[in-house]
Formats: structure tokens, sequence, C-alpha cells
């Protein structure tokens, strides 16, 4: 017997993980630990929400404006800053550049700041993004000083343009909002994240926590997610997994997978193998 | 006197010479950090008290709410 005292692997591991799996990224000098944005529709309540936020670990939620007659009451906001997160508003329900810019506008006046998830909508059905409209969009508002965070298709060829007229990070979508059909193309986005020099955040269509888990294994940067956790069953245990689907993603990626082989690869060394029949 | 107007879609009426804050005041439920478009553009917190409606305005008053 040797008389070394073993490390526990729960002292060792857990070390590692956390410090690789919350390596900051930034986006527009914002440095963030958590790699998981949260959308916050949907929730039953305040309470809930604060549960959701406070298990999900994020540092930046996608906030909406709304005609004041719709809108339930209870401080949204007071919750929020009690988490400490930062704000990120949306352009949610537009249709054109027109209206996505002045929803821009209006939430910079309502929340304090120049960021925004830019969301111009194509089809009411799909609710794909209108490329052309978008684009123009983005441009206008990176010209007022906005720092643009636009919902996007996974097209790279489009996700380069968008980070041509100075977006802040790209946001491609898995697949469409709400559809829980994860990333309907895997190879699309991680082309998307060869293709930009600026963050990449995985936006719509997670349903479960191994899509939040391939983005990140795809190169995403971050992961950006809504209605998966908010209409789960139990939307603070899912807010649990998705954070450590993002982190677990997160460490694969930098960990590097083995290539795909058709056949199989023994892992036990057949020399030394002993005859035992 | 009143000035007619279109509020969040709907018609309304407020009296001659009402400011932005007079609206705001009346429709914002409680709500802070309430934001409000003017025909189409923004009308900062800072000039809603200086800001007189005009007959035929169109006006969007909105809240801040939960959003994916």
């Amino acid at each position: 017997m040797s008389s070394t005292t073993p490390t526990p692997p729960d002292e060792l591991a857990p070390a590692l993980a956390h410090e690789e799996a919350t390596d900051p990224f930034t986006i527009a000098g914002q440095t963030f630990t958590s790699r998981l944005v949260l959308g916050t529709g949907g929730l039953p309540s305040l309470e809930v929400l604060e549960r959701v936020v406070r298990a999900s670990g994020t540092q930046l939620v996608t906030v909406a404006l709304r005609r004041v007659e719709a809108v339930p009451g209870g401080s949204m906001l007071e919750v929020l800053e009690r988490c400490g997160v930062r704000l990120l508003p949306n352009t949610a329900g537009c249709m054109t550049a027109r209206e996505a810019v002045l929803a821009a506008r209006l939430g910079r006046e309502a929340f304090g700041t120049d960021w925004v998830k830019l969301e111009v909508i194509g089809d009411e059905v799909t609710l794909l993004p209108d490329a052309v409209e978008l684009v123009d969009a983005a441009e206008q508002l990176v010209a007022e000083g906005f720092t643009v965070l636009p919902y996007t298709t996974d097209d790279p060829v489009l996700g380069r343009r968008l980070a041509d007229v100075g977006c802040a990070a790209i946001m491609p979508l898995g697949s469409p909002i709400g559809s829980g059909l994860g990333i309907r193309n895997p190879h699309s986005i991680a082309l998307l994240r060869e293709a930009v020099d600026v963050p990449v955040v995985l936006d719509a269509g997670i349903g479960t926590a191994s899509d939040a888990a391939l983005a990140m294994e795809l190169g995403c940067d971050a992961v950006l997610l809504a209605s998966a956790v908010t209409r789960a069953r139990d939307p603070e245990r899912m807010a649990l997994a998705m954070r450590q689907a993002v982190e677990g993603g997160r460490l694969a990626h930098g960990a590097g997978r083995i290539p795909r082989r058709w056949h199989a690869q023994a892992s036990t060394a057949m020399q030394g193998r002993p005859e035992l029949g | 006197m009143t000035v007619p107007i279109t509020v969040n879609g709907a018609p309304a009426e407020l009296p001659a010479g009402a400011t932005v804050a007079v609206l705001v005041a009346e429709r914002s439920g409680g709500h802070d950090r309430v934001a409000v478009a003017r025909n189409g553009d923004v009308v900062p917190r800072s000039s809603w008290a200086t800001t007189e409606l005009s007959p035929g305005d169109r006006l969007e008053v909105l809240a801040p709410t939960a959003g994916g």
C-alpha cells in the first residue's frame, strides 16, 4: 500500500471545471463569466422569474416594451436589478427596419441602455428574420451609437454582413423561435462561427439541455434561450440544466473532441492480451 | 376644448394644452420607466412636460415587460 494520501477527485475536478467553464467572454467591452443569456418571456410570476434567473447564473437577460395596459403589475425591473443582471431590450414583433429602429430608441429611453437585441421578423408563421430589413436597421442603429446584437438566420454570409456594419455580436437561430427543434444545421452554425470575429450567440430553437451543449461544442460563445426554460414543466430546474449544459459544452469545445470514426477503435490495448480460450 | 388623439391604438381626448407629461400621468398605471412615442418618434422623458399634444397625434405609451 502506498502511504500517499490520494487527492479526492471532488477537490480537483470542480476547481478545474469552474475555472474552465467560466472563462469570460466579452461583448462590446463588457465581460461576462456566464455564457447563458436568458429571455424572460412566458413565466407565471416574478417570484419564478427570480428563481429562474438565479438558477441559470445568467448575467444578461432580454426584456421588452409593450403598451401599458397589456403589462402586468409588479416591478420586473426591481427583481432583475436585485439579481444584478444586465438588461438587453429587444425589438420583438417589429417587421420593418423603421419599426425596429424606433423600438430600439424607445428601449434605450426606458431601460437606460444602448444595447439592443435587434429582431426584424419577416414572417409571422416562422418568425424568421427579414435579412434586408435587418441589415438596414442594424446599420442605422450602429450609426446612432447602439450596441447591436441581431437575431439572424444561420447564414454565414448574412452573419458577416451584419458584422461588417458594426454589430457587436451575431445571434443566429438554431431553429424557429419557440419551436424547440434544436440546431437544425450545425454545420452552418460552425461556418458562421468561423466567418466573423465578433461573438456568436446561438439564439432561438433550443429545446433542451443537449441543444445548448451542442451550440457551445460548435464554438458558439454563448447561448440565448427563453421558451426552453420558461415553458418547461419545472423552469427553475431547466434553468440549472441549461447552465450546466452551457458550461459542459464550453468545456468540451476547449477539450477537443475525438474525430468520428466509421469503425470501432479499442481503448484497451490489444498488446499483451492473454489467451483465455 | 379638447384635443382628439390616438393613444395605444384607441381614440382619446385630453384637455387643450395637455402635454405628454399629463398623458403619462393619466395612462402609466403605476408603471415606472415608461417610454413614449409620438407620431413615430421618441419623446424623451426630459421633454414630456414641454411637449404639447396636437390634434391627430398618435401616441404609444409603453412599459417594461418580460420578453425573449
